[in-house]
């Protein structure tokens, strides 16, 4: 398995948001195949509320680029049935916390009809949706529930942290055969109105590329403990590890961008190396990806582990509102600072 | 409405005869089903044993709905059906050896074991069922959209319950197909029974083809299970949907001849002595003798014809291997 160090330049990147980079994988796509069309609410004029879509209006067109109403079910179910029939929709669900609205059409139909036919169908959908907390949007718009996704069978889930991944695992998902969940953090995708967060912007290719569904990344190399993260959850790490480097502790961050399937052997070979294993994880706590990454570990050699692991995440409460109570529940560089120091001293 | 007792703009001869040998096929691969299914589960009635496992939705009864929606289409039509999709999938040309090897649970099946009788899909006549209450409908508004959007004139039927048209799904996908112009076709049927809650205590409108008028689309409403009513309603609603006049939304009041599923007493129905007077097939046969479209002779040949096929594709299916169980976990992923 080989895992990417970091964001390779080349002649023709430049440096953009993430957002940018996931719109420009589209609008390749899009004039690669005439089959890739993009629909949701708010995709058109709008660009997607939080920019997944800028521009594809003006360059494609109505027919490609559909304003839907507000009618998840309909437009998702829509998506899978023209996939079906040949096209390879991009089909947004606005925040994920609408799922469930309209759970049925991914979980029973995308995710299941091609395992139902024997393999005779495929289903060549993307569901593009916003996950994420941290500037007070309450406990129905704020929630990350790849966790649920992933349970589900049947569906790719991605989760780029960084614009270069954003570009090539959304070329990789347009392309894949079959559901792929590509969750976006709001927090990562470097908006103009939520705080500013100078990792949301980074080298891109100009030309096309594909980031490997299935494949994490070390996002900074180290050797006393792992830590495992994923999405926004890697921004904090990465700066965790930058101000306790000078502590001299050696941090090293894997980035999962792939929820499923979940890279479990780059996850092993870290944490056989550094023996302490942290996992962040902006989900809720219990029963979810936090758990199954220290079972990956666990399963396959407990004699790895130096010491217990840790786990950060969201205790299993709905997201609260006020600020102070939203950052006491959400993973926030001090309690990953404090979780790192904490493995540290277990024996 | 439409019902049996007008005698204008009857089909041509051959169009009935093909309905009666639709329903005919349907009956006779149903009853086949029937038997197997129930052969090794006595004395004591347990699901999940036997040569046909797991819940069996049979349509007899239905057999005018899908004969008389799916004469009324081509090859690259589609079709999207129900829990209880039989009549459908052989109205519409699913090969029938492979539906049947999927109902035994076999590799040769239409999913290779892993669907079962409700989940069948056939690319090759674009077939597929839902088993969820009304929400095989947004599925079929993707298949029209890829039809228009590609080209070409094909349409999509979309079909569910009367159950079904309480049910948000079927809401959203009667709006969205009538803003966009879909090339769809929706069709209740409607049996009077949502497994054990009788239509009237269920729904608020005595006749679901109204709520077509919320979404700007016409509706209508066939009556006494007619066939040739459905197949005059559908040869319209197809055609509209052909020539981009969009869609429109035909409710047939239909007759579940058996249980909601095979197993069920139906100790809640109260209408069950008049049952069988009711069977649409007899009904239309005796129609059909009457006007001289069919004899003695060529009722036999239909029938004998219909039993050598079922035979056959039951044959084909127990014949079948059975998936390896170490395969359990192929397909989850197209690639």
């Amino acid at each position: 398995m080989t895992a990417t160090l970091s964001t390779p330049a080349t002649a023709t990147s430049r440096r953009l948001t993430t957002s940018k980079a996931m719109v420009e994988a589209i609008s390749q796509e899009m004039i690669a195949d005439p089959s890739v069309i993009v629909l949701g609410e708010d995709v058109g004029a709008y660009g997607g509320i939080f920019s997944s879509t800028t521009g594809l209006l003006d360059t494609f067109g109505p027919t490609r680029v559909l304003d839907t109403p507000i009618s998840e079910t309909a437009f998702i179910g829509l998506a899978t049935g023209a996939a079906v029939e040949g096209m390879r929709p991009i089909v947004e669900l606005m925040f994920v916390d609408f799922m469930g609205v309209c759970l049925d059409q991914i979980y029973n139909h995308m995710a299941k009809i091609g395992y139902e036919s024997g393999g005779n169908v495929k289903v060549p959908v993307v569901l593009t949706t916003a996950v994420g907390g941290g500037y007070s949007d309450g406990a129905q718009h704020s929630q990350c529930l790849w966790g649920t996704f992933a349970h589900l069978p049947g569906m790719k889930v991605v989760v780029p942290s960084n614009p270069y991944d954003a570009k090539g695992l959304m070329t990789a998902a347009i392309r894949d055969d079959g559901p792929v969940i590509y969750m976006f953090h709001k927090g990562v995708m470097g908006l103009p109105w939520m705080a500013k967060n100078r990792r949301s912007m980074g080298e891109v290719p100009q030309e096309s590329y594909e980031v490997e569904i299935g494949k994490a990344s070390i996002a900074r190399r180290g050797t006393d403990v792992t830590v495992v993260a994923l999405s926004l959850s890697v921004h904090h790490s990465l700066d965790v590890a930058e101000t306790l480097e000078a502590d001299g502790v050696s941090v090293e961050v894997v980035d999962l961008r792939s929820v499923v399937p979940l890279d479990r052997a780059t996850i092993r070979e870290s944490v056989a190396k550094t023996g302490r294993l942290v996992v962040v994880d902006e989900d809720y706590l219990s029963f979810g990806l936090s758990g199954e990454v220290i079972a990956s570990v666990v399963e396959a050699d407990p004699t790895v582990l130096k010491a217990a692991p840790i786990r950060v995440a969201v205790p299993d409460v709905p997201i609260p509102y006020a600020r102070e109570l939203e950052y006491a529940v959400l993973p926030t560089p001090a309690r990953i600072t404090a979780a790192v120091r904490d493995v540290l001293r277990r024996a | 409405m439409i019902n049996d007792d007008l005698d204008a703009d009857r089909p041509d001869p051959e169009t009935r005869r093909r309905l009666y040998s639709t329903m005919v096929l349907i009956r006779s691969f149903e009853e086949a089903i029937l038997a197997d299914y129930h052969a090794d589960k006595k004395p004591a009635f347990d699901i999940g044993a036997g040569l046909i496992p797991g819940e069996m939705h049979l349509a007899a009864g239905q057999e005018p709905v899908a004969a008389g929606v799916c004469a009324q289409l081509r090859l690259g039509d589609a079709v999207t059906s129900t829990h209880r999709p039989h009549h459908f999938a052989l109205a519409h040309g699913v090969d029938m050896n492979k539906m049947a090897a999927e109902i035994y649970g076999r590799e040769t099946g239409l999913g290779r074991g892993r669907g079962g009788h409700m989940h069948l899909f056939d690319p090759e006549v674009h077939f597929s069922c839902s088993g969820i209450i009304a929400e095989g409908y947004p599925p079929a508004l993707g298949q029209a959209f890829a039809f228009k959007r590609q080209g070409g004139d094909a349409v999509a039927v979309a079909v569910t319950g009367e159950g079904a048209a309480n049910q948000g799904a079927f809401h959203e996908s009667l709006n969205l197909a009538a803003l966009w112009q879909l090339p769809v076709v929706f069709v209740v049927e409607d049996n009077d029974w949502g497994i054990s809650v009788p239509r009237a205590a269920s729904t608020a409108v005595a006749d679901n083809s109204v709520r077509a008028a919320a979404y700007g689309m016409p509706g209508i409403r066939v009556e006494d299970n007619a066939v040739e009513g459905v197949y005059s309603a559908a040869g319209e609603a197809v055609h509209r949907a052909r020539s981009g006049g969009g869609p429109t939304l035909i409710e047939v009041h239909t007759l579940r001849l058996w249980g909601h599923f095979e197993g069920d007493a139906q100790g809640y129905r109260g209408d069950l002595e008049g049952v069988p007077g009711r069977d649409p097939i007899p009904t239309y046969e005796a129609r059909l003798r009457t006007d001289g479209v069919l004899d003695e002779d060529e009722i036999a040949r239909i029938r004998t014809a219909a039993a050598a096929r079922v035979e056959e594709a039951i044959q084909f299916a127990k014949s079948s291997p059975r998936p390896d169980p170490a395969e359990a976990g192929k397909y989850v992923f197209a690639s």
